[in-house]
């Protein structure tokens, strides 16, 4: 143990001696540790969230019994079903209004509810008196109080002035949802005697059949391995995974690049260990040992620093989800033990996967080789044709990938394909410009940049490579959004066509607002919508139900269409569907689709297919009258009011003090579309910050790389002081081959972020959300980030630079003397 | 007492496919605080009996014993044991460890081998004159100065045996003698073999023996 303990201290001393590359080997794994173990804790945090709602009292998680038609059941069927041995519980949904707004409640009896039902908030003992007897309680999360702007213990009042009981805030559960006992819930959703579904629980009785009960309207409904929530999510953790995993390649980059300079500086130190009789086995454990040890403090660095980017970068992933999917995830971050433990081992298995050519070399070590201080860049040489070979599978997997694949994850595999087999290009494309470059040269100095240049490829190759691959994210990402961006506002200004948007209390209100606006001469149209959901393929859907007016016929963002689409429309058996609905069920215009509704399979043809952008889950538009004949139950509380805009205002005001609406309730255009627009940008907020940090990363990694290469470069500098060229003379020329090389490195990855680009477009995105965006390159936005990667190189470059500039002349001269 | 004895040692290598017959049966014993010098022209084979005895590379055939034990028998473990306990080595290029002062080198081998004298190093100090540069850095040394470390590191476990491949090859004329001087003085002081390949026959009549090998035989 002693002899381990000194050999660790000599391989230790060499960090001493080269502070830069420790700090290089650490910022690398900090930093792939802190931007992967970040992105994990945002995807932990957002699906344990989604987790607690799938939960709440059943959910998707548990089996349950539905009727047939989807209608409510008469509360006796649970006491029959109890009574023959059936372990149910009853539970009824509906939704309350407070304060104007929304919120579902739920019902529920909690001394039937089954054990199975799992992570879900059950009324312990000592709140069960309380939850059962006068005045009842009402739990809710403290997510949902706080934005309520409600205390623990209020009673407030719903829209129908029913009071709801006390409010207990209660930890576990969702937000966004109240729970009662039943009996509260039936009053105070206007629904005495009816429950929504009851929950099975486990047992291994043999049952009757379900036929016996409830006049045989019951059907079992089986768990759903997956929430819808997390189906629909699945694309937008994917992404962001996909971010995470690139920033933690291009930190590994870094390690890579400082224990490869490392090893080869350590050469004649780990001979000299042999020599002095460690053994192989010995020195190779030390070595994993040290770099082990090393992955564990910047792993904790790692995470540290993971959780405050996290921490930073919740509230937008959580806006973005809220906006994307409606899924509910609270702002704080709250983390678990396995999430420590998988950042340390990613660290762990990192460090050792970037270590992993270093301690084949190691182990594979002949004691009596000569010492070869430029081993490693002459070994890169080598395998820089071996690079490109590797380069062009990649080119070929991705080929294929692109022509059979046909999952999301393809997608994926296509774009790191591509990506991964340019990188691995890169030097020798570098290399070969370099040549031509030396071959044009005339002048000493000229010849002996490009030569030179050429020779730093292989101690920068990794950084430049890193740097190659964020900035073709970069262009990507920038582009993809920058047309999405574009699109969207086009699509906004089709889909939001009308003045105003009114949504009522309830159909008796929208009743009293369309009479009341018929005798307005401002409001030149009403148009009445609904809108219904429907299971379609396994998948829910929207059904949304639009008037036959001028209005839709003229901006409703039609991407094909029959002929006489609206008119087809108004008969009742045609309808349109959405691009993703129309991708995911291989529909084209003319063909048709059963829509399960309560009155019936409604067979519809579709007349159209339209861009709905953004929308997670298929949609089907028909005519509201006809969704009204075959969705009863539908409510008709939203519409759209034409008036002139200078009209707009007043109408508003006099809408709010007529029927007492707020901005909840009643919205003119342009707020609508604003918010559309923010929502757009803070769902691409995680997206851009995720971008600036890779390319930070990227940044780094050119800055240690120079560093660590500083030293090594004096012996091909100092000659050239020595027959008179000057420090700052020789400062010039180092920044400008820096600059040099991330600008040909930076033109390389335009062409390649415009791949990326129309991968993400036209591969990912399909697959992801089901639609497909116009291909548009930005020149100005591709000049400003070659400009962004120049000011990166010129810091990066600039403090080797400065310290060549102010280098000693002793320590050139030194150059000359050192015998080893 | 006998602390070397090698036995019709022989070893080759291949180079552009054709077999080179480096060491063809080479006999040679080293007896304790006996010092002996082995010279031959370049490529004779005198670096790879050195390589061989140390442990440092595998024999064809042949046998060495070093205080009883046959290195060929041992296993990577077994020769670093060797080498770390019973073996002082010397090299031209000195194999310093560069981030480790002067005084952690000299120590370094002892250490490792968990035989670390403070008293003895103390004394190996003061004889290789090095007590003003103990806290320097190799880098910061003169040739001869990096030498004495390197033949402090070698001594400082006591070996039974001093194996040295051309200690002297990187440095002048008088900086040769002193060294060899101070390396005589105290592989006498500490009683061990002393076995040293040289070019110079000038530093091979400092020692008590010489034994010339050429083409890969004991001449």
């Amino acid at each position: 143990m002693t002899r381990a303990l000194w050999i660790l201290a000599v391989l230790l001393s060499h960090w001493r001696r080269h502070p830069m590359q420790f700090a290089t080997l650490l910022i690398g794994l900090i930093s792939a540790t802190a931007l992967w173990s970040g992105v994990q804790a945002l995807n932990q945090q957002a699906r344990s969230s989604y987790d607690r709602a799938a939960a709440i009292f059943g959910g998707a998680r548990t089996p349950m019994l539905v009727a047939t038609d989807g209608k409510m059941l008469p509360q006796g069927v649970f006491a029959e079903l109890r009574r023959a041995g059936w372990p149910v519980s009853p539970v009824i949904e509906g939704r309350v209004q407070i304060d104007g707004r929304s919120i579902r409640l739920l019902g529920i009896e909690p001394f039937s509810i089954p054990r199975e039902v799992g992570d879900a908030p059950t009324v312990g003992r000592s709140e069960l008196e309380a939850f059962l007897t006068p005045p009842h309680r009402t739990l809710i999360s403290p997510e949902t109080l706080t934005d309520l702007g409600l205390k623990d213990g209020a009673a407030p009042r719903l829209s129908n002035d029913a009071l709801l009981p006390p409010l207990m805030a209660q930890q576990q559960l969702a937000p966004g949802i109240l729970v009662v006992d039943i009996g509260d819930a039936q009053r105070l959703l206007g629904r005495s005697g009816q429950i929504s579904r009851l929950l099975v629980g486990k047992t291994s009785a043999k049952l009757p059949p379900l036929q016996n009960f409830g006049g045989g309207r019951l059907q079992l409904v089986q768990p759903e391995a997956e929430t819808d929530l997390e189906r629909l999510t699945d694309s937008f953790h994917l992404n962001l995974t996909a971010f995470g995993l690139l920033s933690f390649v291009v930190g590994l980059f870094i390690v890579n690049s400082a224990i490869g300079l490392a090893f080869e500086q350590r050469l004649p130190v780990l001979r000299t260990l042999r020599a002095c009789g460690v053994s192989a086995r010995q020195l190779n454990a030390v070595l994993i040992g040290e770099l082990i040890a090393f992955a564990l403090v910047a792993g904790l660095v790692g995470l540290v620093c993971g959780y405050f980017i996290a921490a930073a970068l919740l509230p937008n992933v959580a806006a973005s989800l809220r906006g994307l999917y409606g899924a509910q995830v609270p702002g704080e971050l709250s983390l678990q033990l396995e999430w420590w433990l998988a950042g340390l081992a990613i660290s762990i298995a990192g460090a050792l996967a970037a270590a992993t050519t270093s301690l084949i070399k190691s182990m594979r070590l002949p004691i009596l080789a000569t010492a070869q201080p430029y081993a490693w860049q002459e070994a890169q040489r080598r395998w820089l044709r071996l690079q490109s070979a590797v380069a062009f599978a990649f080119f070929v997997a991705a080929g294929l990938l692109l022509w059979l694949g046909q999952s999301l994850l393809a997608g994926f595999g296509v774009l790191a394909a591509m990506m991964l087999g340019a990188a691995l290009l890169l030097p020798a494309i570098l290399e070969l410009v370099l040549r031509l470059g030396e071959r044009g040269a005339r002048a000493a100095l000229a010849q002996w940049f490009w030569a030179d240049s050429r020779q730093q490829i292989s101690g920068l190759s990794l950084a430049l490579m890193a740097l190659l691959l964020a900035l073709a994210v970069n262009v990507g990402v920038a582009t993809m959004v920058e047309t999405f961006n574009r699109t969207f506002l086009v699509w906004l200004d089709g889909r939001l066509a009308a003045d105003i948007y009114i949504s009522a209390a309830d159909e008796a209100q929208t009743r009293d607002i369309q009479a009341w606006l018929r005798t307005r001469p401002d409001a030149q149209a009403v148009l009445p919508g609904g809108r219904a959901e429907a299971q379609l393929a396994g998948a829910p859907i929207d059904v949304l139900g639009l008037p036959d007016h001028e209005t839709y016929r003229d901006h409703w963002p039609l991407l094909q269409a029959g002929g006489a689409a609206w008119k087809q429309l108004v008969r009742g058996d045609a309808g349109f569907v959405s691009e993703q609905l129309a991708r995911r069920l291989d529909l084209a215009v003319g063909d048709s689709l059963d829509i399960p509704a309560p009155t019936g399979d409604w067979r519809i043809t579709v007349a159209g297919i339209y861009a709905d952008y953004g929308n997670p889950k298929g949609q089907v538009t028909v005519n509201v009258a006809a969704l009204t004949r075959r969705f009863p139950a539908t409510p008709i509380t939203r519409m759209a009011v034409r008036a002139a805009p200078a009209d707009v205002a007043g109408l508003i005001a006099a809408l709010s003090d007529k029927f007492g609406l707020d901005g909840r309730n009643v919205v003119d255009q342009a707020t609508v579309k604003q918010e559309s627009k923010q929502i757009f940008n803070r769902t691409f907020a995680v997206t851009g910050a995720l971008n600036t940090f890779t390319l930070g990363v990227a940044a780094i990694a050119l800055l240690t790389s120079l560093l660590t290469l500083a030293n090594s470069r004096l012996p091909q500098l100092a000659p050239l002081w020595a027959i008179g060229l000057t420090r700052r003379r020789l400062a010039q020329v180092e920044l400008l081959k820096t600059l040099s090389l991330a600008g040909l490195t930076a033109l390389l990855a335009l062409p390649l972020g415009l791949v990326v680009a129309w991968c993400l477009i036209a591969i990912v995105n399909v697959k992801a959300f089901g639609w497909r965006l116009p291909f548009d390159v930005f020149p100005l936005q591709l000049i400003r980030l070659l400009a962004v990667t120049l000011v990166a190189a010129l810091i990066a470059s600039l403090l080797p630079v400065l310290r060549l500039a102010r280098m000693q002349p002793a320590q050139l001269v030194r150059t000359f003397t050192i015998e080893r | 007492m006998l602390v070397l004895n090698v036995r019709h040692l022989t070893k080759s290598y291949r180079s552009g496919g054709e077999p080179i017959n480096v060491l063809r049966g080479v006999d040679l014993t080293v007896a304790s605080g006996e010092r002996v010098a082995l010279t031959g022209e370049s490529g004779s084979g005198k670096s790879t009996l050195l390589h061989l005895i140390a442990g440092l590379d595998a024999a064809d055939g042949g046998e060495i014993v070093l205080e009883g034990a046959s290195v060929g028998a041992l296993d990577d473990a077994g020769r670093a044991a060797i080498r770390r306990e019973r073996l002082g080595l010397v090299f031209q290029q000195f194999n310093l460890v560069p981030s480790l002062s002067v005084a952690d080198n000299l120590s370094f081998q002892a250490r490792l081998a968990g035989r670390h004298d403070p008293a003895w190093h103390t004394e190996l100090v003061a004889r290789l004159g090095l007590t003003t540069l103990l806290k320097r850095y190799p880098e910061q040394l003169s040739g001869g100065q990096q030498q004495r470390v390197a033949i402090g590191r070698a001594l400082a476990i006591k070996p039974a045996l001093l194996l040295a491949d051309e200690p002297t090859g990187n440095l002048d004329e008088d900086t040769a003698d002193e060294v060899m001087a101070l390396t005589r003085d105290l592989v006498t002081r500490t009683g061990c073999g002393f076995l040293m390949v040289t070019h110079s026959a000038r530093l091979a009549a400092m020692l008590d023996r010489h034994v010339h090998l050429h083409a890969g035989r004991v001449a």
